[in-house]
């Protein structure tokens, strides 16, 4: 989940209508769909023991790129081995759900990462209503490790209908009059179901957790209630905190049940987008013994208010004064090119012969030896703020820039910019931990690299890596 | 392997230097014009009698020509260099070694810069295509960093240090308000400076250098030559250059409180020269105010304080212009603005008027020492470029 939170009453405030109850998560003015993907994939494969993953279908309906593949980003960021294959499954919200089933009914280890960054016009529903995440299933046997949910079978329905759009090029989603949507998606989830509990060989009481997903809230409520489940077997669906990330609700929710789900659980997974779609799993023993590398709920508890004019500002629904400093020139593809597990992988090298990391990578060490470095990557590697400063004169897309010098745990020095904090917060000594972000966009190339942001989550604090 | 330097086989006799300031009605052509005539004025020659020419820019134009079109140069060779904010000083050491060497007779030294033609504030360096990876801060933002590690390594309490380069700022401003050169010619209060708006950490708008348009020019011929030219010339002895390798920036025991190019540049040049007690044997220094912070740790840098010490010496005076060794007698970057490839010719101008009793009797430093120091970096704290000169009106 991206840190910052617009409280939904800033929206009514401001406007005098729109808005609503609780928060919702807000993507970072450096975070696009692929930023938010590649965190929840590092996320997860951390999670899972780092697994070798043969494919990786990134999935969203807020693609950063059209015509190239945004999940080849993710796979640099995440240095999976070439032979892997990396595509985009995007452009609808289904695609999220849909991703995950096609995994599910394939072969080898699959990472399905969806991602959505979701806005509307100011005062809109989908404005307040929708949220900002990424999430990653890791999908394979158990030869690639512990399985924590099986696969027990899948439903779908589909149909061709109007309920919501969105041209290439919009920046917002249109949508049908709500009761047409209504009377369309719940039968078609109930078909889903139907044939889901019949592939896995269930009856609709054996089924603990339900989560239902889907744009149309109207649709979403309307069919839980139809399915006639006790209610605590429905799973909470985060609007008040998270809001609805589109594609990567299914997911986002799928990962928050697991985290508290006991073994022999039957989780049913359910979409209503353009169609329905009904997987179902079964928690298996392994649970008790995973361990989220940051849970939902931590990412929950430890968000940062962001003011109203700053989300509109960030979804560039507000275009405020830039700075007057020239904007920073187009990326060079074939430098990028050269320099692909540096700027994606944020892997320096270091000198086999004196141990002294170069950030970046270096062919001569500073001890004077010459082509005798190993690669060193330093993603995961947490640091501390030796000393900081604050540029408000620097081009940045949101001033000020906060820079920081870092020292990593284990060695190795990097000065880097810093995200996710407000300047006033910052003190030398400060923990730190790298996250991919998209640093400026120019020419429609947008520049993918490192920052550094604060540990906050109390577990990771104290971690030495 | 060994830097032995050129003392006393190179001689200065002529200087110009232009006004600098925002010189919106100029152009680089003209700046370059101007600061060449008023050189070739004070050595009682002209350009045809220059064998060879080095002309500094950052990024102002490209190649010699830059320089040959607008002085119509006939056939000469004309060097264009760059090496950062050092360029101007850079383009002296150039015609210097190249007449010590002996392929010439005359050589002359240019800078110019044209900064305000941008239409952006600060400076701006010239995008190499790149992998987007690098830093995109301003030099205030990273120079802004020594103040706080400096506090900290000598125990200074933070609001102590803003009135120590509060008054780094107040005495450049007091230099170059006499100073008719200077872009900026107003005495600034302590007050003010300290209450100017942030630009990068605890920077204020008056801890920086300001931007300016403007050119200088040095004509060098060999010593022996020089009293046909001047009966005042000054003496090389010494030129020292150092590119850091950018290190600092990823050395964890780097600490932000002294800048080692720094130190290892001024070590050459005091050996070169032979001097051995700079705050005393000098008559003043120019050296590379871009931010306050920057003179504050240059001053033990260049030897002139002992390590931690040089907040206490700036508060005394020690740098005053009626102090032990003046500092940046002529307003420095401070009152001067930076024209990228000018600022080290006018560093070299300020020491060619002191030295020869030229100086305006208003900032006249007050000692009869003979030797004068320029001091010019470019780049940031943990990766820099860094040269020293040192000139001298009599041969040792």
């Amino acid at each position: 989940m991206p840190f910052r939170r617009l409280d939904r009453s800033e929206i009514t405030a401001t406007f005098g209508s729109g808005g609503g109850k609780g928060s919702r998560a807000v993507a970072s003015y450096d975070q696009d769909t692929t930023t938010l993907g590649a965190e929840a994939a590092r996320l997860a494969i951390r999670s899972a023991g780092a697994p070798a993953v043969d494919s990786l279908y990134f999935a969203t309906a807020d693609p950063a790129y059209l015509d190239k593949t945004n999940a080849t980003a993710i796979h640099a960021a995440l240095r999976l081995h070439r032979s892997g294959i990396a595509l985009d499954v995007g452009g609808a919200v289904r695609s999220g759900v849909g991703g995950l089933r096609i995994a599910l009914d394939g072969a080898g280890t699959t990472l399905v990462v969806s991602a959505d960054v979701r806005t509307g016009l100011p005062t809109s529903p989908d404005e307040s209503a929708g949220g900002d995440a990424g999430a990653a299933v890791l999908v394979g046997d158990p030869s690639a490790g512990p399985v924590i949910a099986e696969y027990l079978g899948a439903g779908a329905a589909t149909d061709e209908f109007l309920d919501r759009w969105r041209t290439p090029g919009d920046r917002r989603s249109k949508v049908w009059e709500e009761r047409f949507g209504e009377t369309k998606y719940v039968p078609l989830g109930l078909e889903a179901w139907e044939s889901a509990l019949e592939a896995s060989l269930l009856e609709a009481a054996s089924v603990d957790r339900v989560i239902v997903a889907g744009t149309h809230g109207r649709a979403v409520n309307a069919f839980t209630k139809k399915l006639g489940l006790d209610a605590a077997a429905i799973v909470d669906n985060l609007a008040t905190t998270v809001g609805n990330p589109g594609t990567a609700q299914a997911g986002l929710l799928l990962a928050a049940t697991l985290e508290s789900a006991t073994p022999g659980e039957v989780i049913a997974l359910v979409s209503l987008a353009d169609g329905a779609d009904v997987l179902l799993f079964r928690v298996t023993d392994e649970i008790t013994e995973y361990r989220a590398a940051r849970t939902v709920a931590e990412q929950i508890a430890s968000g940062g208010p962001l003011p109203y004019g700053k989300f509109l500002s960030w979804r560039q629904m507000v275009t405020v004064e830039p700075p007057r400093r020239p904007e920073p020139a187009r990326v060079s593809a074939s430098a990028a090119g050269r320099s692909e597990d540096w700027k994606f992988g944020f892997v320096g090298s270091r000198d086999r012969s004196t141990g002294s990391l170069h950030l970046p990578p270096a062919r001569v060490g500073s001890g004077g030896s010459l082509d005798d470095m190993e690669p060193a990557p330093m993603a995961d590697v947490a640091g501390t703020i030796v000393t900081f400063t604050i540029d408000r004169l620097a081009y940045s897309p949101s001033p000020p820039i906060v820079f920081a010098v870092v020292d990593f745990d284990g060695g190795g020095r990097f000065p880097v910019e810093m995200t996710d904090v407000d300047a006033a917060e910052v003190r030398i000594g400060d923990r730190v931990e790298m996250t991919f972000r998209r640093l400026f966009t120019a020419d429609g190339i947008h520049d993918y690299f490192w920052k550094a942001r604060p540990v906050r989550t109390a577990a990771d604090t104290n971690e030495e890596n | 392997m060994a830097s032995h330097g050129i003392k006393d086989r190179v001689a200065i006799v002529g200087m110009g230097c232009t006004a600098f300031g925002e010189r919106f009605d100029t152009g680089l052509d003209d700046l370059l014009v101007d600061a060449s005539n008023q050189a070739f004025t004070a050595a009682g020659t002209d350009k045809d009698a220059v064998d060879a020419y080095w002309f500094g820019t950052a990024q102002s134009g490209m190649s010699g020509i830059t320089l040959a079109r607008p002085l119509q140069l006939d056939n000469k060779p004309v060097t264009r260099v760059e090496n950062y904010c050092a360029t101007g000083s850079e383009a002296l050491r150039q015609a210097a070694y190249a007449v010590a060497s002996g392929a010439y007779d005359v050589a002359m030294a240019v800078g110019g810069e044209k900064v305000k033609d941008s239409g952006y504030a600060g400076l701006n360096a010239f995008p190499v295509p790149n992998d987007g990876t690098g830093r995109t801060l301003t030099a205030a933002a990273m120079f802004s960093m020594v103040a706080p590690a400096y506090a900290q390594k000598y125990g200074v309490d933070e609001d102590e240090l803003k009135k120590v380069l509060a008054r780094i700022a107040w005495k450049n401003h007091a230099n170059g308000a006499k100073n008719p050169r200077a872009q900026f010619r107003r005495e600034m209060s302590m007050e003010t400076i300290c209450a100017s708006p942030r630009v990068a950490g605890a920077l204020g708008i008056l801890d920086c250098a300001g931007v300016a348009d403007g050119a200088a020019a040095a004509i060098v011929v060999r010593a022996e030559d020089a009293h046909r030219y001047t009966d005042r010339p000054l003496y090389v002895k010494a030129l020292s250059f150092v590119a850091g390798n950018g290190s600092g920036l990823t050395d964890p025991t780097y600490d932000y409180t002294h800048f080692p190019e720094v130190e290892a540049s001024v070590q050459d040049a005091y050996a070169q020269a032979g001097v051995t007690d700079p705050r005393h044997e000098l008559a003043m220094a120019e050296v590379h105010d871009c931010f306050t912070p920057t003179e504050l740790v240059l001053m033990e840098d260049l030897g002139f304080s002992a390590r931690g010490t040089a907040w206490k010496d700036i508060q005394a005076g020690a740098f005053d212009l009626d102090g032990d060794l003046p500092v940046n007698p002529d307003g420095g970057l401070k009152s001067f603005g930076h024209p990228v490839g000018a600022s080290g010719l006018r560093m070299l101008f300020e020491c060619w008027l002191q030295l020869r009793g030229d100086a305006p009797e208003a900032r006249r430093v007050g000692n009869d020492r003979n030797l004068a120091l320029t001091h010019n970096l470019g780049g940031y704290p943990g990766e820099m470029v860094s040269f020293v000169s040192i000139v001298g009106r009599e041969l040792s």
